[in-house]
C-alpha cells in the first residue's frame, strides 16, 4: 500500500489555519503533507466531492468504563464507536472502578487504546485518591505518564481547601484541572433539575445553584493561585447562571475554559415527565431558558469545547426506578448529528465554528498538538457528508450500551471516513 | 349492589390508578360516587360482595405501611378477591432483584391487580408500563398517594356537601409529602381553594407554579379555613434539619387547643396518619369534636373498594 493518501475535491475546513475552501489534502505517512490543488499519480485517492474534510474530531469527555464495568463499554468498543463517529481522539474520564489515580492506571488506558488501533485514547487522572475529594492523587506521575488533565468527574471536589491545593499543585505540570461543578450540599440525593417539574414528579431535585456555587467558588480559587500557571476547565455546564459566571471570568481574562454537551443544548427537564431514565443525566436537563443561554454562549465564543459525556449503561440498570437508575446518556455514536441539529441548523454556528469547537479548541484545552490540518501535523482527518440524513437507531449502535434518548431522531451529517495517523480506520 | 351514578354518561376506562394529577374532575367525582355505593357493604352483617371473585390482588409494599396496606387488604377481601401480601423492606436501590423483575415474577403467578407502595417517585408508572396487571399506586416516593387524596376529598364532600369554594389548609412538611400533592390535585380539580402552610424550608421547589397559596403563618390561616389537614413530618425523607427543633416547629405549626379556639367552629381537622401526638397536633385536638381522622380511615375503605372495582372493570372491558 502506498503511504500517500490524496483526498480530492473536498471542502477543507481547518479553523486553526483559517482554511475553508474546496481543495485537496495530501497525507504522506502519518503526516499532513500539503493542502491545495494537488495531482499525485502514485497516491491512493479518496474522492471527497461534496464532503467536508476536517481535522479529526476530538471529544475530551467520554466514559469507556474500563476498567471495572466492561459489560457497559470497553476501550475497544468505545474506540470503535469513536472512529465510526469521526473522532480521532477521545479523553476518558477517570471514574472507572478502580479510578485512574496513578501512572500504572494511566498506562493501562493508553496501552488498551493502542492495542485497539482505532482512535487515540487519552485519559484524565483523578484529582484526588479514589475521587473522594480528600487527598491529592499522584498528579505528577500521572502527568508524566501522559494524563492530559485531572478531574474527579462524577464528583465535584467539595472541600474548597482541597481544590485550592489541587490548583496550586497542578501548576507544576502545566495540566488542566477539570471540574464537575456540583456542590453536593445543594444537590442532596437529587436526580433531576429542581423546580416545578421535580415537585410534581415527586423526585428530589438538583438546584442550578449546586453547579453555580461550585463554579463561583472555583473562580475565586483561580484568582488566588498564580493565574499564569493554572488552567481550569468547567465540565458540562448546564445553566444560564453558569454562562454568566464564565462570561464574567473570561472578561477578567482568567484562565478558564468550559464545555457543553448536546443534551444540555437539545433537551429539557420536560423530557423527564414520563420517568424515562434515558433522560437522567448529571448535570440534569434544565429549562428552555438555560438552553437559550448556552446557545448564546456558544455563539458568543464563550464555550471552548463540545463534548458528549458519552456515558454508557446497561439496559437492566436503566430499567430501574428513575430515583435508582444511573446517570448518563450514550451518545458518542450520533454526536455530530446532534451538534449539527443543536448549533448549525438554528444558525448558532457556521461549519468553521462547529469544527473549531470539536478540534482545535479541545486540543488546546488538553494541551495536545492536534486538531489542525497544518503541514507536518499528525494526519488525523475526518471526512463528513454534511447533508446525508439518517435516523438514529440504537439497535445499530456499536456501543455495548443502548441508553440513548435520541433513538428515532432524524439527524444530518454522516461520517464517511475517519483517518487516524494516516490510516483509514473507518469507512 | 347500589352504585349511584350521578354524573353519567362518563365511564371509567383506566386500568391503572397512578395519580390524581392526570385525572379530570369528572373522573375523580366518578370514583367518589362509586365509593358511596360501596360504603353500604360495610354496614351489612355479611360484609362481602362478589365483583372481584377469582381475581388476585397483590399488595407489593416496599415501604412501611399499616393502615394503607390493611385498608387495601380489607377492601379487596370485601370484594371477594384473593390477596397476596408481598412486603419487601429493601427496594432495588440496595441492589438485588429489580422492581420490574419482582413484579414480573409475581405476575407469572397470575395476578390481576398490583397495589404498590415504593420509595421512588414514578415507581407505579414504571410498573404500569411493564406488566399487564392493573396497577394501583399506594404511594410513590413523594410524588402521589392517590387513594389518600381521594379519601380526603370524599370525607370533605360527605360532610360539607361539596368541595366548591371550600378553603383548605394543608400544614407541615409539604416538600416531602405525597399526600399534599395528591390532595392538592384532587381538591383544586373539585373547586377548593388550597393553602400550603409550613416553614419555607419545607416548601417544594417551584411551589409558586402550583395552583395553591403559600403561607408561613398558621396563625394567619387558621381563622380563614374550613378544613385543616395536618401532615406528619417525614423525618425519614428529610436531609439536614429544615427547622431548628421539634419544639420550635410545634410552636409555629402545631395544631393546639389554643389555636383551635380561633378556628371556625365547624372546621374539619384531618390527618393522614400516623399522628405524632404533641408534635403536629395536640391529643385533645386529634380526639376532639372537629376531628374527622377516624372518619377518613373508614372512608378509605370505601374509596379503595371503588378503585379496585373500577380498574378491574376497565381491564375486563379492554380485553
Amino acid at each position: 500500500m502506498s503511504d500517500q493518501l490524496l483526498i480530492k475535491n473536498g471542502r477543507v475546513i481547518d479553523p486553526a489555519n483559517g482554511v475553508d475552501e474546496k481543495c485537496d489534502l495530501l497525507i504522506v505517512g502519518d503526516k499532513i503533507a500539503q493542502i491545495g490543488r494537488i495531482e499525485k499519480a502514485d497516491a491512493a485517492v479518496i474522492d471527497a466531492a461534496d464532503k467536508l474534510v476536517t481535522p479529526g474530531l476530538i471529544d475530551i469527555h467520554v466514559h469507556f468504563r474500563e476498567p471495572g464495568n466492561e459489560e457497559e463499554e470497553t476501550i475497544a468498543s468505545g474506540s470503535a464507536v469513536a472512529v465510526a463517529a469521526g473522532f480521532t481522539s477521545v479523553v476518558c474520564m477517570p471514574n472507572t472502578d478502580p479510578p485512574i489515580e496513578n501512572e500504572t492506571d494511566v498506562e493501562y488506558i493508553h496501552r488498551k487504546g493502542r492495542q485497539t488501533r482505532k482512535t487515540h485514547v487519552y485519559t484524565m487522572g483523578a484529582i484526588t485518591k479514589k475521587r473522594e475529594g480528600i487527598e491529592l492523587a499522584e498528579m505528577g506521575f500521572m502527568a508524566e505518564a501522559g494524563a492530559v488533565g485531572f478531574t474527579d468527574d462524577g464528583n465535584g471536589v467539595q472541600d474548597p481547601a482541597v481544590m485550592l491545593r489541587a490548583l496550586k499543585y497542578a501548576a507544576m505540570f502545566d495540566v488542566v484541572i477539570a471540574q464537575h461543578c456540583q456542590d453536593n450540599s445543594f444537590a442532596a440525593e437529587g436526580v433531576m433539575n429542581s423546580g416545578y417539574q421535580s415537585t410534581v414528579l415527586g423526585l428530589p431535585g438538583i438546584d442550578a445553584l449546586a453547579e453555580q456555587a461550585m463554579l463561583w467558588r472555583d473562580i475565586q480559587l483561580i484568582k488566588k493561585v498564580s493565574p499564569s500557571r493554572v488552567r481550569y476547565h468547567a465540565q458540562h455546564i448546564s445553566t444560564a447562571g453558569s454562562v454568566e459566571l464564565i462570561r464574567a471570568a473570561k472578561q477578567e481574562s482568567l484562565p478558564i475554559t468550559c464545555e457543553v454537551t448536546p443534551h444540555h443544548l437539545l433537551l429539557t427537564e420536560q423530557c423527564c415527565a414520563e420517568y424515562d431514565t434515558n433522560y437522567k443525566i448529571n448535570p440534569p436537563l434544565r429549562t428552555d431558558k438555560d438552553i437559550e443561554a448556552l446557545k448564546q454562549a456558544v455563539g458568543d465564543g464563550l464555550v471552548d469545547a463540545l463534548v458528549t459525556d458519552h456515558a454508557p449503561h446497561l439496559q437492566s440498570e436503566k430499567e430501574l426506578e428513575f430515583l435508582a437508575a444511573p446517570f448518563g446518556i450514550a451518545s458518542l455514536e450520533c454526536a455530530l448529528g446532534l451538534y449539527i441539529k443543536a448549533l448549525i441548523e438554528p444558525g448558532v454556528l457556521d461549519w468553521t465554528g462547529l469544527i473549531r469547537l470539536m478540534t482545535e479548541k479541545p486540543a488546546q484545552i488538553i494541551g495536545v498538538d492536534k486538531g489542525t490540518l497544518g503541514k507536518g501535523k499528525q494526519a488525523d482527518v475526518t471526512i463528513i457528508d454534511p447533508n446525508a440524513e439518517y435516523k438514529i437507531d440504537v439497535g445499530k449502535f456499536r456501543s455495548k450500551s443502548r441508553n440513548c434518548p435520541y433513538h428515532g431522531w432524524m439527524v444530518k451529517g454522516r461520517v464517511e471516513k475517519t483517518i487516524v495517523g494516516g490510516e483509514i480506520r473507518f469507512g | 349492589m347500589a352504585i349511584r351514578k350521578k354524573n353519567k354518561p362518563l365511564t371509567w376506562n383506566r386500568k391503572h390508578l397512578l395519580g390524581l394529577r392526570e385525572l379530570s374532575s369528572e373522573e375523580i367525582k366518578f370514583i367518589l360516587d362509586t365509593a358511596e355505593g360501596f360504603e353500604e357493604i360495610s354496614t351489612r352483617s355479611v360484609k362481602k360482595a362478589p365483583p372481584l371473585r377469582g381475581k388476585v390482588v397483590v399488595n407489593l409494599f416496599f415501604e412501611d405501611s399499616t393502615r394503607t396496606r390493611n385498608s387495601f387488604v380489607l377492601a379487596a377481601s370485601r370484594l371477594s378477591a384473593d390477596i397476596i401480601e408481598f412486603t419487601m423492606k429493601t427496594s432495588s436501590v440496595s441492589k438485588g432483584e429489580t422492581l420490574l423483575d419482582t413484579a414480573r415474577n409475581m405476575e407469572a403467578m397470575g395476578t390481576d391487580i398490583v397495589v404498590i407502595r415504593h420509595g421512588a417517585g414514578g415507581a407505579a408508572k414504571l410498573l404500569s408500563r411493564n406488566i399487564d396487571s392493573c396497577v394501583i399506586n399506594a404511594g410513590d416516593g413523594f410524588c402521589e398517594h392517590p387513594t389518600q387524596g381521594l379519601l380526603d376529598v370524599y370525607t370533605i364532600r360527605k360532610i360539607k356537601g361539596t368541595l366548591e369554594g371550600v378553603k383548605i389548609a394543608i400544614v407541615g412538611d409539604i416538600a416531602h409529602s405525597r399526600v399534599a400533592r395528591s390532595d392538592l390535585w384532587a381538591m383544586t380539580k373539585l373547586g377548593a381553594e388550597v393553602t400550603f402552610v409550613g416553614p419555607p424550608t419545607l416548601m417544594p421547589a417551584g411551589v409558586e407554579q402550583l395552583p395553591v397559596s403559600v403561607s408561613y403563618s398558621l396563625d394567619e390561616v387558621i381563622e380563614k379555613v374550613d378544613v385543616i389537614n395536618m401532615l406528619r413530618i417525614q423525618f425519614e425523607r428529610i436531609g439536614g434539619n429544615p427547622f431548628p427543633s421539634i419544639r420550635e416547629y410545634s410552636h409555629y405549626f402545631g395544631l393546639t387547643v389554643e389555636r383551635m379556639k380561633r378556628a371556625k367552629p365547624d372546621i374539619l381537622v384531618m390527618h393522614p396518619g400516623p399522628i405524632n401526638r404533641g408534635l403536629e397536633m395536640e391529643s385533645e385536638v386529634a380526639d376532639g369534636q372537629n376531628s374527622v381522622i377516624l372518619e377518613q380511615v373508614k372512608n378509605g375503605l370505601a374509596v379503595r373498594m371503588a378503585v379496585l372495582f373500577l380498574v378491574n372493570q376497565a381491564a375486563a372491558q379492554s380485553h
